[in-house]
């Protein structure tokens, strides 16, 4: 039991990265990796969204929609749950937690519709885990999410110095570095599954 | 038939339940904001220019009624705007400096030649990749990268030369980042006389490819009663500070390179 939680967080961190191998949340990879401190705040926001968001999703799919035969309904309910619940948390923080709040502010509504939240949800059904197993994934993926973030906006912070061809400068040359990012992360493969003997 | 009724009735309250959890979140979780910003963010021109240096017109608000920004930063909206925003924080405004843009070119079609028929992109940038069509490597292409740039529709490509229409310009400068051959040049708004070329090519050379670009000839600088006017790399530049605003410059320009915008 605990080797398969602990495969399964390895798994999403290395094997599975959301971002670099499952190619899903590309935008904020993108837009907010230019500087360390908003990636880290990004991905530390995608993280407790991911795993709260599992947290609600999971019950409501199990003994909601199957028992109803409406899990083909799992989309559009998914991302209305998770838009209330970052809705809420951005207002349970304003009042609680204003400092985490400043920090995650302008992060959190740009959450509600990251393809990483709602593809961790369902994933996590498709995989067929149980509810334990689940929060376990989010939180593994959350923190990928968070590795590859935080890697590459090292390899931006290197870009900016670099000086390519005139055509390359920006994004082009960007999404040429995360292609070799997402490339080396290829070297984990069978890793994991070596270590924890699946 | 049962199963889109109860689809529809548990995406339903699924819905209300969450509306209801945020409706109740809003009313008793509500924080205090100094209803001063909402009055200046109102009173601000509301572009999001980032003139002022801070992400945008609600950004600037916060930090000027927190005290860390001062007032009169603002460049779309000038002084007016400034007077409005101390009237609301109860302060007096300092003389905010109205900017303007200028394009540095009046190369139109027909004074300035061209060197090769350009078929690519149409865009300033696109073509600067290969010196821009024009016989002068300085001018104005005409392509209207700065018209996209602008906010407030306040200039123009007439004839093959990018127009500033003085009235609508606010001088928040986004033509002048947009344009590659950089001779879009924001100054303060006052009506002085301004050379309107930016060759710096011999004065020969510069005629060749345009005739009415500054050719150097220092004839403005011996007609300047205040000796304002110097020309550099062929070309005649104006101190602001030295210059009365007499216009004998824009009488003599034998090309006609100096206009006043009186």
């Amino acid at each position: 039991m605990a080797a398969k939680l602990a495969f399964i967080f390895f798994s999403m961190i290395l094997t599975n990265n959301y971002v670099l191998v499952k190619f899903l949340g590309i935008c904020p990879f993108l837009g907010v990796s230019k500087k360390l401190d908003s990636a880290v705040g990004m991905s530390a926001a995608v993280t407790f969204v991911m795993v709260v968001a599992t947290l609600a999703t999971w019950p409501v799919y199990t003994y909601l929609l199957e028992p109803n035969g409406l899990s083909y309904l799992q989309t559009i309910v998914f991302i209305l749950i998770i838009a209330v619940l970052v809705q809420l948390l951005e207002t349970v923080m304003k009042k609680f937690m204003p400092p985490l709040y400043r920090a995650l502010g302008i992060y959190l509504p740009l959450i509600t519709t990251n393809c990483t939240i709602l593809g961790v949800t369902i994933l996590n059904l498709d995989n067929g885990y149980n509810y334990l197993e689940s929060i376990v994934c989010a939180l593994g993926a959350g923190l990928g999410f968070m590795l590859s973030m935080v890697l590459f906006s090292g390899v931006r912070k290197r870009l900016e110095d670099a000086q390519p061809p005139k055509a390359f400068e920006g994004l082009p040359i960007t999404l040429v570095a995360a292609s070799i990012v997402s490339l080396s992360f290829t070297g984990f493969g069978g890793l994991v599954e070596t270590i924890f003997g699946m | 038939m049962m199963s889109i009724v109860s689809a529809i009735a548990i995406v339903s309250v699924l819905g209300l339940v969450g509306a209801a959890i945020l409706v109740v979140a809003a009313k008793y979780l509500a924080v205090e904001e100094d209803p001063r910003i909402g009055e200046v963010t109102g009173v601000l021109p509301g572009a999001n220019c980032g003139a002022c240096g801070f992400a945008g017109c609600a950004d600037y608000a916060k930090a000027i009624v927190s005290g860390e920004a001062e007032i009169g930063r603002c460049v779309p909206g000038g002084q007016k705007c400034a007077d409005a925003v101390a009237a609301i924080m109860g302060t007096s405004a300092g003389a905010a400096v109205q900017m303007r843009a200028v394009v540095l070119c009046q190369g139109s079609c027909d004074k300035a030649k061209t060197k090769y028929d350009y078929q690519g992109v149409k865009s300033c940038a696109a073509a600067t990749l290969y010196g821009g069509p024009q016989a002068c490597s300085f001018g104005c292409i005409g392509f209207g990268d700065c018209v996209k740039a602008c906010k407030f529709d306040a200039i123009r490509v007439v004839d093959g030369v990018s127009v500033v229409d003085p009235d609508k310009c606010t001088g928040c400068g986004e033509c002048a980042k947009a344009c590659p051959k950089r001779i879009i040049s924001v100054r303060p708004a006052s009506t002085r006389p301004v050379v309107l070329c930016s060759n710096t090519e011999k004065g020969g050379v510069t005629h060749k490819a345009c005739t009415i670009g500054c050719i150097g000839c220092m004839k403005c600088t011996k007609v300047c009663p205040t000796g304002a006017i110097t020309v550099e790399n062929n070309l005649a530049r104006i101190d602001p500070d030295k210059c009365s605003g007499c216009g004998e410059c824009v009488k003599n320009c034998p090309v006609g390179a100096i206009r006043d915008f009186a």
